[in-house]
């Protein structure tokens, strides 16, 4: 079985992201970027199923501008095989991202497809359950635990009341979420070796994807900004606010 | 504009998220509710009950009794053909859904939208919320999650409206229920519509201590109990107890963080709460920064008093 496992550049999310003053979005000159962390956990996630004997071979895919290739170095040097590198430098939408994810789905025919459960750039959580949508395959999103068992996957999902398993037939798409497991540190032999491994360069055209967007973003502005308030000397005094709040 | 919103539920009563996003497709059009369900006749029959809300489908099939996204996307794409807009909370069962049902159509979903500004036009977070995006829609038809701490919530008594069956294409084939396991929070409200809520970080060292510390306080407020991400990952308590960009989105009358540093991630998640306390043994923590009242101390000495105090 091949795994799929598309990642996406973004902010580093150490960096607090700052609105450019004319509003039309948030600055990213000069800005650190990283792999979106939620597709670390997914690279992990593939390495380990494959570590386990489950699957053979695991392609990175990144859809960005040519600095994409970066994160999918990365990918590689944690331990996945090829990589793809689907060249643009427009913004693309998760509905489109999915539509040429689908399109290389249907070239690679991988088991299973594991991506973040949100970028934490745009925060949408939207790609995965398009894909799945459009390929007509089950998802299991907010992954707390994958078990690939023949030609199903079992997968235990982070949910608002607590955890829900599910069992998907293969071909499959996961989403990760944070507790799924630790994204491993790529060594440097690693990445000395990553840099040798295949990287195709790809173009959204080159699947027939038409990118245009669907959504204008008007406006990017600051949210309103809270004020400190005060700090009190001692637990009576935080009491005393405490009861004037009318809560005890 | 004709709008449907997809009623949350567990097949016996309606979710209060849904509230919020029947308040949302009110700035719309007319609003119709979806209940998917399995024996959910009771459910539908409350989401008729509920202000501003015309006409109910209900579509009562084994095959959504679990709520599958492979299973309710499709009959709620079919439905769409009436629609305009399709809507759906911000929670894990709506975000599960929702885009599957966008792919259908076509459209762009708009994800967890804070206003709505015009027609087409809705605020939504960015970038863990410290930035706010005005987009604009050029799609036909429209789908949207919508956070619920960023509308009223429609009144639970007062509407009227008729129940109509639905169906859809059924069991997809493609994936089963197995299993869920769902805390029982006992007498303890819910974290996403909680008024107060007590929040423990890093510093509670373990589960037995973050539930010796936290939980009394808690108790005598009446409050929901929340954690940092680093409480959840060290197994303090729960995944579904984390709030933050990629936890729970909160915003209680009253959020009390103890033993948090205020990561950037943790405040996109509370930030919106009315009146922030923090007790914290660092008076730099970023926290602070947010904070209404804060008091540098301890929590092990401070909390215990604190909850002595409250008697
Ligand atoms: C004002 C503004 C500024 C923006 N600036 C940027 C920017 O500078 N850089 C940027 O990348 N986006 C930017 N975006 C977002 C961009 O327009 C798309 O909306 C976004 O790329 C897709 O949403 P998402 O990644 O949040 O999807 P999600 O559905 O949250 O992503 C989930 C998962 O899908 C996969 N995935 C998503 N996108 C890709 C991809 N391109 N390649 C491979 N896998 C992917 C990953 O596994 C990811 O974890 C901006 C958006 C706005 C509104
Ligand atoms: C992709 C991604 C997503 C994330 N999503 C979230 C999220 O949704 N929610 C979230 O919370 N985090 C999230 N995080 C993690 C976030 O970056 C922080 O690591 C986390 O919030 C820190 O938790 P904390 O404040 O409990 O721990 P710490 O930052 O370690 O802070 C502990 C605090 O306790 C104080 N303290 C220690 N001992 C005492 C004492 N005895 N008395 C009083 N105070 C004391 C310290 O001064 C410190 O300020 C995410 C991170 C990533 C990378």
């Amino acid at each position: 079985m091949k795994i799929l496992v598309p990642v996406k550049r973004v902010i580093d999310y150490n960096v607090k992201p700052r609105v450019k003053a004319d509003g039309t979005g948030v600055d990213l000159a000069n800005v650190k970027m990283s792999m979106n962390p939620f597709d670390e956990i997914a690279v992990e996630e593939a390495i380990r199923i494959k570590e386990a004997g489950k699957a053979e071979e695991i392609i990175a895919v990144s859809v960005g501008p040519a600095k994409a290739q970066e994160t999918l170095r990365t990918a590689l040097a944690m331990g996945a095989d090829r990589a793809i590198l689907v060249e643009t430098d427009e913004e693309v939408e998760p509905l489109a991202v999915a539509k040429i994810l689908k399109a290389i789905a249907d070239e690679e025919q991988p088991g299973l497809i594991v991506l973040g459960k949100q970028s934490i750039s745009d925060d949408s959580n939207q790609t995965g359950q398009m894909l799945a949508a459009l390929m007509g395959r089950p998802q299991g999103t907010f992954a707390n635990t994958v078990e690939v068992d023949g030609d199903s996957v079992a997968v235990k999902r982070e949910i608002d009341g607590g955890l829900e398993t599910v069992k998907l037939s293969l071909p499959a798409i996961v989403t990760t979420d944070l507790r799924l497991n630790e994204p491993r540190y790529a060594s440097l032999p690693n990445i000395m070796k990553a840099k040798k491994k295949p990287l195709d360069a790809k173009s959204p055209a080159d699947y027939g994807v038409d990118i245009a967007p669907r959504l204008t973003t008007t406006n990017v502005a600051e949210p309103p900004v809270r004020q400190a308030g005060e700090k009190v000397e001692d637990v009576a005094a935080l009491v005393e606010k405490i009861k004037a709040l009318g809560i005890a | 504009m004709n709008t449907l919103v997809l009623v949350e539920h567990d097949n016996s009563s309606v979710n209060d998220a849904t509230l919020a996003v029947v308040t949302a497709a009110g700035k719309l059009g007319e609003v119709h509710a979806l209940v998917a369900g399995h024996n959910c006749g009771s459910v539908a029959e409350s989401a008729a009950k509920i202000a501003g809300v015309a006409k109910v489908l209900k579509a009562d099939d084994a095959a959504y009794g679990d709520f599958l996204a492979e299973n309710v996307a499709p009959l709620a794409a079919g439905l769409m053909e009436s629609y305009d807009a399709f809507l759906a909370p911000a929670t894990t069962s709506g975000k599960n859904i929702a885009p599957r049902v966008a792919a259908h159509l076509d459209v762009m979903q708009i994800s967890d939208i804070l206003s709505v500004e015009g027609g087409k036009t809705f605020t939504r977070p960015i970038y863990a919320g410290n930035a706010i995006a005005t987009v604009e829609s050029s799609d036909p038809k429209l789908v949207i999650t919508v956070r619920g701490t960023a509308f009223d919530k429609a009144a639970t008594e007062g509407g009227s409206a008729t129940i109509e069956d639905a169906s859809g294409p059924g069991d997809a084939g493609l994936s089963s229920f197995v299993s869920r396991e769902v805390a029982d929070g006992g007498d303890r409200p819910e974290l996403a519509s909680a008024k107060i809520i007590v929040s423990g970080g890093r510093a509670l060292k373990d589960s037995e201590t973050f539930a010796q510390v936290i939980n009394p306080l808690a108790d005598k407020l009446g409050a929901a109990i929340g954690a940092s991400r680093a409480a959840v990952d060290a197994g303090y308590v729960p995944n579904d107890y984390q709030v933050g960009q990629t936890g729970k989105i909160v915003a209680p009358d009253v959020y009390i963080a103890i033993g948090i540093s205020g990561a950037i991630q943790h405040l996109a998640g509370m930030k919106d709460s009315k009146v922030i306390i923090a007790i914290n043994k660092d008076e730099d923590a970023p926290i602070f920064q947010v904070a209404d009242i804060g008091l540098v101390a301890d929590l092990y000495n401070a909390v215990p008093e604190l909850t002595g105090a409250l008697g």
